[in-house]
């Protein structure tokens, strides 16, 4: 008899239990997510109400206008995406470069060399950053998107790693039967392995996008000219100088974050599985 | 065994090759790690502003580091703070949701969606929120604590609560761990729990001699990343503060300490010397994680 058990009744009970608290946590992480949209779309007044209001009466959609116009906002978003579009670019075709012949291909060398790449992954970016710093101001590249794009084009050490893993599990019969019919490594490279990567090509590229539009003490020490600023540091600046006009920042706020949900949304079973990938496959 | 001859026209074939394709990354290691790495200690032995040559000063960084900059002291017990008890706090909070998450809930995705997204939205719009959020007066967490009768402590203006402030503010980033705690769940096979179940296991037996041995080797992943990430902790705290570390020193953590001493003193030589003591002590926090790990980590029964 169904709830006679008290076994199967107690484990029911646990269930209950346990999808009241996912609703309940689901609740807790929504929350800021509806105080940021609800504040950017508040009059100033509501903004200050004591107590908060949490409905307001009219919803202010003009402070996205006013948002954008008070921020260089289209200026910021230019020079984000071109430095996120590049980056993605560098990075795929210079992170598959460099793990094709770490997975792919036999030469001494190559084995001391991979390991010297999981070993940098350990080591802090601080012990680099001053010389590197000392390396693109030489090279007069402050003040421009170089120093925060051309490090992609040389490859990252996580998706060598992590793209290296990948081609591995591509059988090597596919590349032995296109060296017989006299394909060079570079058309296997490019017709066979590629083409059977996309999903962790893909991997590849938006995690490389969201961290480009993320990211900020990289515009912060290399763009100190406001109109080469990304949002992340544009927005961060604002904060700065107008640090009061709450609805107007949390507008930018959600503007910016507002691309990547799209993308998450868009793209959900490729983040999900390459974080699965990235995170276990070692 | 063959004796040894020259290389086949295949082997000089392959290595051209496998040079070629990793050249990106060698020209990487050399010129934006090899190098920098020699030329940060160097620097870390000299003074230097990034504007003369550097001068040489042998250990006299270290030596200022270690007995008369206070900050130093301050920025690095702040950040062991973080890791001691933010790191910890965190990993249990992703556990738990990613073990809510693995039941089998109605609207599995949205649920999966909600937690996530905090984790991958901006950190400056993440901070710039919570700054709001956690506002003395108007924010949202002091509101809510006021309708159940509880008064909210100054968060981020007080110094004794914005350590814990920023603590609750990455656990609105939890998700990310979640996740990957989720793929190591999903993992564990089915006939496990069974066996277990028949073997008179009620749920907590499960989960302490199934669950946690399965996901010891994520545990470890999940606690070696944080601990990094912990110690590189800078975003959050310079957008919230404007790069003071306040109040009162409150949140200067390490890496905000050591760019403050580059990039705002342009005391290079210093920071290089903070950016060696944080790598060593980077490494011993991690080779003692790894060392412990044998203990605690199982790897099923397949050779490793």
């Amino acid at each position: 008899m169904s709830g006679g058990n008290p076994k199967r009744w107690g484990r029911r009970a646990l269930g209950t239990l346990g999808s009241h608290l996912a609703l309940i946590g689901l609740g807790l992480f929504f929350l800021p997510f509806y105080w940021l949209v609800i504040t950017s779309l508040k009059a100033d007044a509501e903004v200050f109400a004591m107590p908060p209001v949490f409905f307001p009466k009219v919803l202010h959609w003009e402070n996205f206008g006013r948002s954008v116009n008070y921020i260089p906002f289209f200026l910021f978003l230019k020079n984000t995406l071109i430095i996120c579009v590049l980056s993605v670019f560098g990075a795929v075709v210079s992170s598959s470069l460099v793990a094709y012949s770490f997975a792919r291909i036999r030469w001494p060398g190559r084995d001391p060399l991979f390991l010297v790449l999981l070993a940098t992954m350990m080591l802090p970016g601080q012990v680099t950053l001053i010389p590197v710093f000392g390396i693109f101001r030489a090279l007069g590249w402050v003040d421009t998107f170089y120093p925060l794009v051309v490090p992609h084009f040389l490859g990252t050490a996580f998706f060598i790693f992590m793209l290296r893993q990948f081609f591995l599990t591509i059988p090597l019969e596919l590349s032995d039967a296109a060296r017989i019919d006299g394909c060079s490594e570079w058309d296997i490279y490019r017709r066979v392995i590629l083409p059977l990567s996309r999903p962790a090509l893909a991997t590849v590229g938006l995690f490389t996008f969201i961290g480009a539009w993320n990211d900020f003490m990289g515009p912060l020490i290399y763009l100190n000219d406001e109109r080469m600023a990304t949002l992340s540091l544009g927005l961060q600046q604002f904060v700065s100088q107008h640090g009061a006009e709450w609805s107007l920042l949390m507008a930018a706020s959600t503007l910016m974050t507002l691309p990547i949900i799209v993308i998450f949304f868009f793209a959900q079973r490729t983040f999900i599985q390459g974080i699965a990938v990235t995170g276990l496959k070692g | 065994m063959k004796p040894k001859r020259r290389p086949s026209a295949e082997q000089r074939r392959n290595l051209r090759n496998g040079i070629l394709f990793a050249l990106p990354w060698i020209l990487h290691l050399a010129v934006l790690i090899a190098y920098p790495i020699a030329a940060s200690f160097y620097y870390s032995l000299c003074n230097y502003d990034a504007l003369r040559p550097p001068r040489w000063a042998g250990l006299e960084n270290y030596r200022i580091l270690f007995t008369e900059d206070p900050l130093f002291w301050t920025s690095l017990g702040n950040t062991l703070y973080m890791v001691l008890f933010g790191l910890p706090v965190t990993l249990v909070v992703s556990l738990a949701i990613a073990l809510l998450m693995n039941q089998k809930l109605k609207g599995m995705a949205f649920y999966r969606t909600v937690y996530y997204l905090p984790s991958i939205t901006p950190i400056v719009a993440t901070s710039i929120l919570w700054l709001w959020v956690l506002n003395p007066e108007m924010g949202l967490v002091n509101t809510v604590l006021q309708k159940v009768g509880l008064s909210g402590p100054g968060w981020l203006n007080s110094p004794d609560w914005s350590k814990p402030a920023l603590i609750l503010m990455g656990l609105w980033g939890a998700g990310g761990g979640m996740v990957i705690y989720l793929a190591g769940l999903q993992d564990i096979p089915q006939q496990l729990y069974e066996a277990a179940s028949l073997d008179g296991a009620g749920k907590a037996a499960q989960f302490r001699h199934v669950t946690l041995p399965m996901l010891s080797p994520v545990i470890l992943f999940n606690l070696i990343m944080g601990l990094i990430g912990s110690f590189q902790y800078f975003t959050q705290v310079y957008v919230i503060t404007k790069g003071t570390g306040g109040p009162q020193d409150s949140t200067l953590f390490y890496a905000l300490h050591l760019f403050n001493m580059a990039f705002v003193d342009f005391r290079m030589g210093y920071a290089c010397a903070m950016a060696w003591v944080l790598f060593l002590v980077t490494l011993v926090c991690a080779f003692a994680v790894f060392r412990s790990s044998a203990r605690w980590v199982y790897y099923g029964g397949e050779a490793r």
